[in-house]
């Protein structure tokens, strides 16, 4: 077989099975760096035995065969060095001696991608482990990459990465799913890991664009799993449907050279109309399961800035209320913020600003940017044109991003003309 | 089953101010508590209350003695109890309910290592 469609294959496989191999190979070898080594060596003897005969008709059952064999290997090998070890919580229900297990269908094999995901972002792992554990055990991403995801050097990443692995191992975090009654809870941790990953890749000016780019779609095939997976919680939909909406701006939220444009300057013929249909479908299924959870109000008020064909004629006082529920169950500041903007459109800015001044009060928000930076636009927009400058200086001062800064920076030589050409004030 | 110590971590004022009277109240909850820790499946393997940090003598470098605590915090380490629990959820489960009443008081969980399983 020809050695690029062997690498297309295999590098296919990588993607859409990894977390299926390596979750049932937890299963056997009952430690996740042994997992993660036979579900390697799994996908590099792939490479010469499908040059050979072929790629067989199922990649994911001959490679998750592959590793837990070479997993079951190990085992009886090592099998008095292991008793030395501490192992994963849940037993493996594989006996290494046991030859039958050695050949089992595939169908046979329990799909153990959930307890992986819900180890990977369990509450007790700090919420920057979580989400690099994700990538790295969930995605198969290297952790080279995933440094570079989230612009840390590689010796750093590489230590979040052991040490969380190490927390799992000696404070015993089960690999299980967990019961009904936790599982909204836990849940809700896996889905913002998911979130922050999405959000992460979509932040404008944040490192290389093919990075980001890999990032949001690695978030997405992850929000697609759950929903399949967990059908039953409507926040795994809610979460899909917010992503899809989100995505679906990929394509027009920069201009030339990376230049950030807001929701109202962005060419919306340049939507991607497919996913803005899937993530309005999905999210009305998720409106429609019940009290609708965080995840799937922000993917409500998405979904009416996908529907809007301009900025004016968007249904803010829908957006409003939205905004109002969302603050029901997810009570923040950012929230409220964005909820004062939305204001400023349905009611007029005038009608915004003291909700911001009573913000400001809020310690949370000290120095979150976007804070001045709504301040300075909505004082633009009602003609304080030295109000807006001050503001947007001050939104200047707080932000680290590239794009965000340039964006300031335009909008400060705009007011700043407009003040110029005002009379002198007396 | 693994064993997990939980370590209770409190400003000691409280102790030193509390009213004779509302002692009691502070002893039967720790006696609810080592029920609700058999109640849950779990099962204690030892704890003990310590004396005040005022009381403490600090050796360091194996050498200097000083008076005082280790770190000196507000909030100090007042008494521990080492449980027997399935896993870290389950040993959450069940600090969850060790009492620690001072305000702005807390546990922490930490394993307690296995010499026969952990290759230190």
């Amino acid at each position: 077989m020809r050695a690029d469609a062997v690498a297309a294959a295999l590098a296919q496989a990588h993607r859409s099975e990894w977390a299926f191999v390596l979750s049932a190979t937890v299963r056997v070898a009952g430690d996740l760096d042994l997992a993660e080594e036979c579900a390697q060596e799994a996908y590099v003897s792939a490479l010469q035995a499908w040059t050979r005969g072929g790629v067989p008709e199922r990649p994911g059952a001959w490679l998750t065969t592959a590793a837990r064999n070479k997993a079951l290997d190990r085992l009886r090998r090592e099998v008095t060095l292991r008793r030395k070890l501490p192992l994963l919580v849940e037993p493996a229900t594989v006996d290494p001696h046991d030859p039958a297990d050695l050949d089992w269908p595939y169908a046979a094999v329990p799909d153990d991608r959930l307890r992986l995901v819900f180890t990977c972002c369990h509450p007790t792992l700090a919420p920057e482990a979580r989400v690099a554990l994700t990538l790295r055990l969930v995605c198969g991403v290297p952790t080279p990459d995933v440094a570079r995801a989230f612009l840390v050097s590689e010796p750093t990443m590489a230590a979040r990465i052991t040490r969380a692995k190490k927390k799992i191992s000696e404070a015993r975090i089960p690999y299980r799913v967990p019961g009904r009654a936790e599982l909204p809870e836990r849940l809700d941790s896996v889905l913002t890991a998911v979130h922050l990953l999405f959000s992460t890749g979509h932040t404008a000016g944040q490192g290389d664009a093919p990075v980001r780019e890999e990032l949001c779609d690695r978030a997405l095939h992850l929000a697609r799993t759950l929903a399949a997976l967990l059908p039953e919680q409507a926040e795994t939909r809610g979460l899909l449907g917010l992503l899809l909406l989100t995505d679906a701006r990929r394509a027009a939220r920069t201009a030339e050279q990376g230049r950030l444009l807001l929701l109202g300057d962005q060419d919306r013929t340049r939507w991607d109309q497919r996913a803005i249909l899937e993530g309005l479908t999905v999210t009305a299924g998720a409106l429609a399961s019940g009290p609708p959870g965080r995840f799937t109000l922000q993917a409500a008020i998405a979904g009416v800035h996908a529907m809007a064909p301009s900025l004016e004629q968007t249904d803010w006082p829908r957006v409003v209320h939205l905004y109002d529920r969302l603050l029901a169950v997810w009570n923040t500041p950012v929230v409220a913020l964005n909820r004062a903007a939305a204001v400023a459109f349905a009611d007029g800015p005038a009608a915004a600003l003291p909700l911001l001044d009573e913000l400001a009060t809020d310690p949370r928000l000290a120095d979150y940017p976007y804070l001045p930076a709504t301040r300075a636009d909505l004082l633009r927009r009602l003609g304080d044109a030295a109000g807006a400058a001050e503001s947007y200086r001050r939104a200047m001062e707080l932000t680290a991003n590239a794009a965000e800064r340039t964006f300031l920076e335009q909008r400060l030589a705009e007011v700043s003309r407009a003040a110029g050409a005002e009379p002198a004030p007396g | 089953m693994a064993k997990y110590a939980i370590l209770i971590y409190e400003d000691p004022a409280f102790y030193e101010n509390i009213s004779p009277e509302a002692w009691p109240a502070v002893v039967d909850a720790h006696s609810k508590f080592v029920e609700q820790v058999f109640a849950l499946g779990g099962s204690l393997a030892g704890g003990e209350a310590l004396a005040p940090p005022t009381t403490a003598t600090t050796i360091k470098g194996g050498g200097t003695v000083t008076d005082g605590p280790f770190v000196e915090t507000k909030e100090a380490l007042n008494g521990i109890y080492v449980i027997e629990a399935r896993d870290l959820d389950h040993a959450v489960e069940i600090a969850k309910l060790c009492p620690a009443p001072a305000p702005g008081g807390g546990v922490e969980v930490r394993p307690v290592v296995d010499p026969t399983t952990n290759p230190f």
